[in-house]
């Protein structure tokens, strides 16, 4: 005899203990399964749509969410602890596998952070280089977030559009170093390459050619009566929640509060630069869109002014070739385009960093994934992970 | 044309969502950022461009004299000069007066070890007991009303091995100071997540690294590591070759690469 049979033979209507359970009798509301109130599914980490290897744990009622727990530290490969051990341009290459979607910008705060410790000024034309390129980077990381955004609340078109636009940055950028991914563009102190002959041109191309094409990404979905429905009202976050949480980029702004590094403690030479910041009035899924898309075009616009003024002359500080910054702390952060990273370096003396630390914004983001999705549908969570614009590489690093 | 060039400078002020109404409010009034205007914005780059240029210097010196009090943001010390190699002046921590540090200094006295600046950027070391004081009346008194970031810094020569670093930031002020606190091995602090709920996951990465504990935090676990991996990575006596071998060959069956 099974257990079940042995279970079913002995329950009566009304008994409850352990081991018996009445499949059979449906009113006795609290013992059946199917009014069971809590279910906990496992999401992840090998699913399309976590973006990596994200693992969410979800307690449902039916289909709703009552919370969840992430569980990450699957792609941890301890940068931080690296870092300790190599010396500071031997660290640069690894700050780009972190975001690698945004190797450029993860670069450039790790330069800046060194910089700063060196107490080295960089270059006018090394300045306006770097910004180029990570406003190129800007965009190409936020046309990957569109794309596979896009894909997860189910248009397949604009994965498509998306990563045939970014092909010509990835172009410039390999024109540029040689590398389409992890660029290791920048170095402590400035930038190694020389702009190649025709790079502004072909930023200017690329300028002139984008706008049309967001144009094209806007015509697909934000009057889709679909994507609508599916981002309006989504994964809500009010102002003051996102900065408890700590919060930043282009969530944070998308809920109201207009507030960019760029603009507010402005580094490299973006203070010369005329651009907006645009933001959102309800802090949904919908209105982040909206944000990152227009962030594309400001971007668009920064790269057009700097490559119009881009001066001549050096392109590289007087660093030492061996680096020993002096002893002391520093703490020093960019816009990256997920939101504020940071890098807090201690240094020694010596020619290592006595530590490094990433403030990663992914990192700090993913924490508001509970708070967004209560209440929603296990559908809703895929579109407010997608909103939320993780690099698990970043989270985890 | 004449709310493009004021834009810049109005900035810092305006993001100040210490007024967290406000700035919905503010939000309201901007333009929605789909409408139409956005459309004109980015062809109109070529013709504003040298008004743009000429209302610069104006612009920058308005950003500065706005805000004087933060040199963090742009005062990079001009010393271009005395960079070559062979004798860079280092630069030291100088100490720190404001209104805000001799408010504290009042109130706690030898509490506060130290308020300097280094390169520019504000830290304050206060003692491990009051740390949590501190850091609540940072955020209500002196509206550092966002925690950027939760670290610690493993010296094991010292008495007090561990740095516990908390880097704020003020919406309103725009700017950033560091609370630095010192610890002994074993210590525990107490949990910031009752003052900001980002410190979660921030101390629990802390607690998975350098084994620091904090009292009264919700859940206290591992959070990049396995919960039963052996030691804490990022202090300085466990070696760059460690690995936990038996939670390698339990969990992954494979002998370790090391």
């Amino acid at each position: 005899m099974s257990d079940f049979e042995n279970d079913y033979r002995h329950a009566k209507p009304g008994q409850s203990g352990p081991g018996v359970v009445d499949y059979l009798d449906l009113d006795t509301k609290d013992q059946t399964f199917l009014d069971a109130t809590e279910l906990v599914l496992n999401m992840g980490p090998q699913h399309p749509s976590t973006h990596g290897v994200l693992r969410v744990i979800l307690k449902l009622d039916g289909e709703k969410v009552l919370g969840t727990e992430c569980v990450i530290g699957y792609l941890h490969r301890g940068v931080e602890k690296i870092a300790e051990n190599r010396t500071y341009a031997m660290f640069n290459p690894y700050v780009d596998r972190m975001d690698y979607v945004a190797a450029v910008s993860n670069g450039l705060g790790y330069c800046e952070a060194v910089e700063k410790l060196l107490n080295a000024e960089v270059p006018p034309r090394a300045q306006y280089i770097r910004v180029i390129l990570t406003e190129l980077c800007r965009i190409a990381s936020h046309q990957v977030w569109l794309g596979t955004h896009a894909l997860d609340i189910g248009a397949l078109t604009p994965l498509f559009y998306c990563f045939r636009d970014r092909e010509e940055i990835l172009r410039i950028f390999e024109k540029y170093c040689g590398a389409r991914l992890t660029t290791h563009a920048f170095r402590i102190g400035g930038c190694i390459y020389e702009a190649y002959d025709g790079f502004e041109q072909d930023c200017l191309k690329f300028c002139d050619a984008f706008l049309p094409k967001l144009d094209e990404y806007e015509e697909l979905l934000t009057t889709n009566r679909i994507w609508v429905r599916r981002t309006k009202g989504v994964g809500i976050l009010k102002p003051e929640d996102c900065i408890a949480l700590g919060v930043t980029g282009p969530v944070l702004r998308a809920s109201g509060v207009k507030w960019d590094l760029r603009k507010a403690q402005p580094y490299e030479c973006y203070s010369k630069f005329d651009f907006e910041i645009p933001t959102g009035l309800n802090g949904d899924t919908y209105d982040r869109y909206l944000v990152r898309i227009e962030e594309m075009r400001q971007a668009v616009r920064i790269v057009r002014q700097a490559v119009e003024d881009l001066p001549q002359g050096p392109i590289m500080a007087k660093v030492p070739k061996v680096l020993k910054p002096p002893v002391g702390e520093v703490y020093h952060s960019i816009e990256a385009p997920k939101g504020e990273l940071g890098y807090f370096i201690v240094s020694d003396g010596s020619l290592q960093p006595y530590r490094v630390r990433v403030r990663p914004p992914s990192f700090v983001n993913l924490q508001a994934l509970d708070k967004m999705v209560r209440g929603l549908l296990v559908a809703d969570v895929v579109a407010v992970i997608g909103t939320l614009d993780i690099v698990l590489g970043e989270v985890d690093r | 044309m004449p709310e493009e060039t004021k834009e810049p400078s109005s900035v810092s002020p305006e993001p100040s969502p210490a007024t967290k109404v406000d700035a919905a409010a503010d939000a309201a009034a901007k333009p929605e950022i789909t409408e139409p205007p956005r459309q004109t914005q980015s062809t109109e780059v070529p013709a504003e461009k040298p008004a743009a240029t000429g209302a610069k210097p104006a612009a920058a010196a308005d950003a500065d004299a706005a805000k004087p009090a933060a040199p963090a943001a742009v005062a990079k010390p001009a010393a271009p000069a005395a960079k070559p190699a062979p004798k860079p002046e280092a630069p030291k921590p100088e100490p720190w007066d404001s209104e805000l540090v001799s408010k504290l200094k009042a109130q706690y006295g030898s509490g506060i070890k130290e308020a300097s600046t280094y390169v520019g950027q504000r830290y304050l070391v206060v003692d491990s007991s009051i740390v949590y004081e501190i850091l609540l009346r940072m955020r209500d008194d002196e509206l550092f009303d966002y925690l950027v970031d939760v670290t610690a810094v493993h010296y094991p020569k010292r008495e007090a091995q561990f740095d516990v670093i908390y880097v704020l930031y003020s919406f309103h002020h725009n700017q950033r100071v560091r609370v630095k606190t010192q610890i002994k091995d074993g210590e525990t602090l107490r949990s910031a997540v009752a003052i900001w709920p980002t410190a979660n996951w921030l101390e629990r990465e802390v607690f998975d690294m350098y084994g620091i504990g904090f009292d009264e935090h919700p859940e206290l676990k591992r959070i990049l590591l396995p919960e039963d991996w052996k030691g804490h990575p990022l202090r300085k006596d466990y070696p760059i070759l460690c690995q936990d071998q038996e939670w390698v060959q339990a969990n992954i069956g494979i002998e370790s690469g090391q």
